[in-house]
């Protein structure tokens, strides 16, 4: 297959974001209009779609939803109120982001429509924290909000063609951890960072992540998938504000995503989506594994 | 794997919540369907290995059903499967088997409606991709990316030759084909896939022809 991607690398879609002058969002948006041979408006239009999905189930799980199996809902429900009740420890972005996180997962959880970003499991993080930064900064506009989406795919295409956003193949490292770093990422181009603070957020984010294990109960998309997506949101927004701040990852952003895979390498099958080991093997776990499937 | 547009990581709008167990089932269920032509009036669902052990976790019983109504795999209608399909008059049995299949994610959905009755078996072979693995037990193998005709036939002399030459009068290029049968003499079965689209008439001519009993049209978004 002839390689169309303008970008294999994030150092290259960096160079490229900041030599043309352009938002690594705009880079993504060419590359996608040359590569599908779809109009711009065509290519936009496909994102908005996404970007109302993510809305629908960000407040359809506020709401309070239950899963089939009865492990997972009702949570994003309790954070609402808990914000509500203004006795949050954290600020509200923040509180807001673990929030809409939680809320999308449990909505996947309980059979309702989600957009996997990058996967069905991790879709909660990107929207979690793009709808906690409307909601505390209406300044950003509907545009904004489908850019950011752009930012974030970008990011993740780069992590998915150099390493995994599987999480049989590489961990929960690649599927929350792969998530979290693209949400820094897009948030930090958002709040008016460079492209070379978004790689900066980017890095930060997915070093903090790195050895995570995907280990669901039962094999589940639901213990404890839903409470990572909220870890996940809120460590992209504290790998933003560092980058935003000016502080830099010593290791940068590709060789953590090489690190990110060598990792995924070296984990066991029982700690790669195959709900044999970690949480899955602990008694409660195997308990509610017996309980639900005998 | 390569990824090539950003819809690969924004993206699918899906309903949860496992590609495989959940949107892969979808597909099964709605390529039953489609195979079948209508709604049945009744389906017995038979879950083995993973399917068996999980459905209801994952909701692969309900995902088969959603499909079995026509369902995209995005439609979040399909958590009310059961209920749409009593409104609809669908009767659903599931059936859990204890022998193993080759595949963990195996199904096998027997569909009723009158005195017509389909069975089709297929996998769910992750990140929603599924295949169709056999057809009233006629062992098949359809890459899902063509056109295909499965022709049920007498298996009788000349049989093959007539459908393959109304095919060509249709100009319609072979891309595989595979004949397969229980006994010599009984019904038997040819898988082709096509190169193109083949259109009511040639379809109907394929009906005409002598010892054919049953022509089923897999299209492309089917599979």
């Amino acid at each position: 297959m002839i390689d169309m991607n303008e970008f294999s690398s994030i150092n290259q879609l960096i160079s490229k974001a900041e030599s043309q002058g352009k938002s690594v969002a705009d880079i993504m948006i060419e590359q996608e209009v040359k590569t599908s041979g779809l109009s711009y408006e065509k290519v936009w239009q496909k994102m908005e779609r996404n970007l109302s999905t993510m809305k629908s189930a960000v407040e359809e799980g506020v709401e309070g939803v239950e899963s089939t199996t009865g492990l997972t809902g009702g949570d994003a429900f309790k954070m609402k109120r808990y914000i509500d009740s203004g006795r949050g420890l954290s600020g509200d972005l923040t509180l807001h982001a673990i929030c809409y996180a939680v809320s999308t997962n449990e909505v996947n959880a309980a059979m309702g429509q989600i957009c996997a970003t990058p996967t069905a499991g991790s879709a909660g993080v990107v929207p979690g924290v793009l709808f906690a930064m409307k909601e505390n900064h209406p300044e950003f506009t509907h545009e904004d909000m489908v850019k950011f989406l752009f930012t974030a795919g970008a990011f993740g295409m780069v992590v998915a063609n150099n390493a995994s956003i599987s999480g049989a193949a590489g961990g929960c490292q690649a599927e929350v951890g792969s998530a979290s770093a693209m949400a820094a990422a897009a948030v930090t181009e958002m709040a008016g960072g460079s492209p070379e603070m978004c790689a900066h957020a980017f890095s930060i984010a997915l070093k903090n992540m790195l050895g995570l294990v995907c280990d669901p109960v039962a094999g589940l998309v639901e213990v404890p998938c839903v409470k990572r997506n909220a870890a996940g949101a809120s460590n992209a927004l504290t790998a933003a504000d560092m980058a935003l701040a000016g502080i830099k990852s010593r290791i940068p952003a590709d060789e953590v995503v090489e690190a990110m895979f060598k990792i995924g390498l070296t984990m066991p099958s029982q700690l790669r989506e195959t709900g044999r080991g970690g949480l899955a093997a602990t008694p409660t776990g195997e308990r509610i594994k017996e309980e639900l499937f005998g | 794997m390569k990824y090539n547009s950003v819809f690969d990581i924004i993206g699918p709008v899906m309903v949860g919540p496992s590609s495989s167990h959940t949107a892969g089932s979808v597909k099964i269920g709605q390529t039953a369907r489609n195979l079948f032509k209508k709604q049945p009036e009744k389906v017995d669902i038979y879950l083995y290995g993973s399917f068996k052990d999980t459905y209801k976790g994952h909701a692969t019983d309900v995902a088969l059903i959603g499909g079995l109504l026509g369902f995209s795999t995005d439609n979040p209608k399909i958590k009310y499967a059961y209920e749409e399909a009593e409104s609809r008059n669908m009767r659903v049995k599931i059936i859990e088997m204890a022998e193993e299949r080759s595949h963990p994610n195996t199904a096998s959905l027997h569909l009723y409606s009158g005195d017509e009755e389909l069975i089709v078996e297929a996998i769910s072979i992750g990140g929603g991709m599924i295949q169709v693995v056999s057809i009233n037990d006629y062992p098949i193998s359809l890459s899902g990316n063509l056109h295909s005709l499965l022709v049920f036939h007498k298996d009788s002399f000349g049989t093959i030759a007539n459908v393959t030459s109304i095919l060509k009068d249709a100009e319609l290029n072979i891309g595989t084909m595979n004949v397969s049968r229980k006994e010599v003499g009984e019904t038997a079965l040819m898988t082709i896939e096509i190169d193109g689209k083949c259109d009511e008439k040639t379809v109907q001519s394929i009906e005409a022809v002598e010892g054919v009993e049953r022509v089923i049209e897999l299209k492309e978004e089917d599979a």
